[in-house]
């Protein structure tokens, strides 16, 4: 259909974010000023004697201070869990294992409205997120190992399925409460005692989770929980006593781990960056395709592995779609992550703020077009505005580098040969998405397309049912779903 | 004007097609925005304005209708500075009588019209349907598109059956009722608003209210998609009137957050925006009286007409 000749046609949504604050109340949460490591089901002082603070990304008050574990503190976790795996938990049936697991699964709900402020505060991220995605999928993670845990010999028919031992398990800051689900749960499910890292940004739900943990009974030092930075995860993952690491981060960090783990029988599996291409072909419902590009790289500020961050739009609608786009854009609310009306919350930290700053420039430099959101922004805090980028080419560092942050790089394609080429075209294979109204089309690329999730007509669907894990540079192994299971254990 | 930017004929068998589980997502979305304080008393008192205050029954009267046109004018004394609704809307023989009791309060008189709620009539009567409400003083008609012929594929009669009552209309305002419930899917309900736009359509409303499923926030979001896409087309704005299933302020606060997020604020008043209801009135009244006084009255402190 012809286009208008008018340019001066526009929609206006300047009302459109100005709804009277509707925040969520702190109070429901309690965070105690100081917390210790969480080692042998009590909370230790650090042997390292050392604390740092932990703050809130939005406004930048300190919220409590945790423990800095050293390698001291890293040993007598370990050992912790491989006593309760000797002693105890490696013993216990399955039914008996899953029985712990539901009973966390339903703690989890009954304190998700805690957990969600919590990880609100510590994260940053939208209140609306953390209330009805990652509290209510963790709890959904641990009812679904819960319910595998006594049906290993159906998971694995004619074959035994053993427990490793101990399990190292190293998590990211973008979904802190989710990640220490997916790694805890099936390792637990199949009779590993586990330590775990949260990120040093964002610790405090997992330490919420210690709590949970602790009140359920859980045998002592079955699940420990430590905190600290790189130094307190370098120990973790080269302590000889550990026989597996899970790991979730960045994929520089990721070869670290792989090159210190090379020649030892640790197994591992690594969840690491990517930078997903999300296809929009021209018969693709185009509005439903736009919200789930939204949804895919504005979800969680963008800090999620899977981000939707390169987009590719057939050129027969690209005006369009990039319209709608920007009309879009201008009615996502930015700022206070308790507040229910929020889209997009606070960047995690500094640092990040200061990676996608200087990408931004990159893409600038680079000679990307660039528009984006007129939303204010708060003065405290690190914030950025939802950003995307047109005219951009292969060649460009902003379509092809993990940033990471709320920022997308826009191509346009014209057969479906040539996008599948250049989705295919990167160092990552994490995810992808395909928007068509055609099912041979559909089907066509999901056997192209190299990533381990392709979303058709969607995109950051989740569920503990499902397998999920990457190609190439985004790391090997799955979580979730029966895939998950294998993970932890060894066949017999 | 309309003519000029619409020098081409579109294929209506490729009107965009609507993925049923992203649509009723999005809607789903709007309905999580918290509205609060003073946007939730602007937000009541828009809706009151935009309300336009229904009777169509067999069983309706002169007096019936009095008796809604005073409410339409006066919905709550008690309550200093409230708006009026923005139109009362009737059958076609009870428009004199509107037209009188409404007369100098700014109040608008719909009609519906064209064998309304069926359609299932000749044109000719449709037309002389329409030009009598409109002789009789309607400034608006709310016609039926003919369904049966929609779903045979007859998208040609349905455009030209719309064009000829616009012709009909002279300057009242048509609004064009798809009845969305018998449509069906999401894909027909864009085609049927793309072809009422197109012939000429100045409201696109879901439903006659006769029918089950009436307005729901799905179809109303496919159909503001359409508008907004009609408009980046010719610059033509549509207005766009749910009717029908909207009884509580709290869901009329919610389409009012997905209008403002998907047409934006110049859609934000009741010459671009209607809710076709009935009881949804005095809910909204009961939620502005709260918010007030801080407690709930009672149902029968309202008046029923």
């Amino acid at each position: 259909m012809a286009s208008s000749k008018n340019n001066t046609i526009k929609l206006k949504f300047d009302s459109a974010r100005k709804y009277a604050p509707a925040p969520e109340s702190r109070s429901a949460a309690k965070i105690n000023a100081r917390y210790d490591l969480f080692i042998n089901g009590k909370f230790e002082k650090p042997l390292s004697k050392k604390y740092f603070g932990t703050i809130s990304p939005s406004s930048e008050e300190r919220l409590s201070e945790v423990a800095d574990a050293n390698a001291a503190d890293v040993d007598k976790a370990v050992k912790a869990a491989r006593q309760a795996y000797d002693r105890y938990w490696k013993k216990l049936s399955g039914a008996e294992r899953g029985k712990y697991l539901y009973r966390i699964a339903r703690m989890v709900q009954e304190k998700a409205r805690e957990l969600a402020i919590i990880e609100s505060l510590n994260g940053g991220k939208p209140i609306r997120e953390s209330r009805d995605f990652d509290v209510p999928t963790a709890a959904n993670h641990f009812f679904y190992y819960a319910g595998w845990a006594d049906k290993l010999e159906y998971a694995f028919p004619n074959r035994q399925a053993q427990p490793l031992g101990v399990a190292g398990q190293i998590i990211p800051w973008n979904f802190p409460l989710l990640m220490a689900a997916w790694k805890i749960a099936p390792a637990l499910a199949t009779g590993n005692t586990v330590v775990l890292k949260p990120a040093e940004t964002t610790p405090l739900t997992a330490l919420k989770l210690a709590e949970i943990i602790q009140e359920a009974d859980l045998p002592p030092g079955v699940v420990n929980i430590i905190t600290g930075a790189g130094a307190t995860g370098a120990a973790l993952v080269n302590h000889p006593g550990v026989d597996k690491i899970a790991f979730t981060g960045s994929t520089q960090v990721g070869k670290i781990i792989q090159n210190a783990i090379a020649g030892t029988p640790k197994k591992a599996t690594l969840e690491l960056g990517g930078k997903a291409a999300n296809i929009i072909f021209d018969d693709a419902p185009l509005d439903q395709a736009v919200e789930g590009v939204i949804n895919g790289i504005f979800f969680n500020q963008g800090h999620v592995c899977c981000a939707g961050s390169r987009l590719y739009v057939q050129e027969s609608v690209f005006k369009q779609v990039v319209q709608k786009l920007k009309d879009r854009l201008e009615t996502m609310i930015v700022g206070d992550p308790l507040d229910k009306n929020t889209d997009i919350g606070a960047i995690n930290s500094k640092e990040q703020l200061n990676t996608i700053n200087k990408y931004i420039k990159i893409g600038i430099k680079e000679g990307a077009e660039i528009y984006q959101s007129s939303a204010e922004l708060p003065h405290k805090g690190f914030w950025c505005r939802p950003t995307l980028f047109t005219n951009v080419a292969q060649s460009n560092r902003i379509a092809q580098e993990e940033i990471f942050g709320p920022v997308l790089a826009i191509q346009s394609f014209r057969t479906d040969d040539e996008v599948i080429e250049k989705a295919n075209n990167s160092p990552y294979g994490l995810s992808s998405g395909v928007w068509t109204d055609k099912g041979s089309k559909i089907f066509n690329l999901t056997t192209k397309l190299r990533s381990g999730v392709v979303w058709a007509n969607t995109f950051n669907k989740f569920d503990p049912t499902s397998p999920f894990g990457g190609y190439k540079e985004s790391g090997y192994g799955r979580e979730g779903g029966l895939h998950g299971l294998n993970a932890y254990v060894k066949l017999v | 004007m309309v003519e000029k930017n619409l020098a081409y004929f579109p294929d209506f068998s490729v009107s965009p097609r609507i993925d049923q589980v992203g649509i009723e997502e999005r809607a789903a979305r709007f309905t999580k925005r918290s509205i609060k304080k003073e946007t939730k008393l602007n937000g009541l008192l828009l809706t009151l304005n935009m309300i336009d205050l229904t009777t169509l029954e067999g069983k309706d009267t002169v007096g019936k209708v009095q008796q809604m046109c005073y409410k339409a004018k006066h919905l709550h004394d008690a309550y200093e500075g409230l708006p009026t609704v923005a139109a009362v809307c009737v059958y076609p023989t009870m428009v004199s009588v509107a037209k009188k009791a409404v007369a100098g309060s700014g109040v608008k008189v719909a009609s519906v019209a064209t064998a309304f709620p069926s359609g299932q009539a000749p044109r000719d009567v449709k037309i002389r349907d329409t030009k009598y409400a409109v002789a009789e003083g309607a400034d608006e008609i709310d016609m039926v598109i003919s369904r049966g012929k929609f779903l045979e594929g007859e998208y040609n009669f349905v455009f030209d059956e719309i064009a000829a009552i616009k012709e009909a209309c002279g300057s009242a305002r048509l609004k064009v009722i798809l009845e969305t419930g018998e449509l069906v899917t999401y894909d027909k309900v864009r085609r049927a608003s793309d072809i009422a736009m197109y012939a000429g359509a100045d409201f696109i409303k879901t439903s006659t209210g006769k029918i089950s499923p009436a307005a729901t926030m799905p179809v109303t979001l496919v159909m503001l998609e359409a508008i907004r896409d009609f408009y980046y087309k010719t610059g033509r704005r549509i207005a766009m009137k749910p009717a029908g299933g909207i009884s509580k302020s709290k869901l009329a606060l919610h389409y009012l957050v997905m209008l403002n997020e998907i047409l934006g604020e110049a859609w934000m008043n009741n010459e671009w925006f209607r809710f076709g209801a009935s009881s949804l009135a005095n809910d909204v009244l009961m939620q502005i009286m709260k918010e007030k006084t801080g407690v709930y009255q009672g149902k029968d402190y309202f008046s029923l007409d």
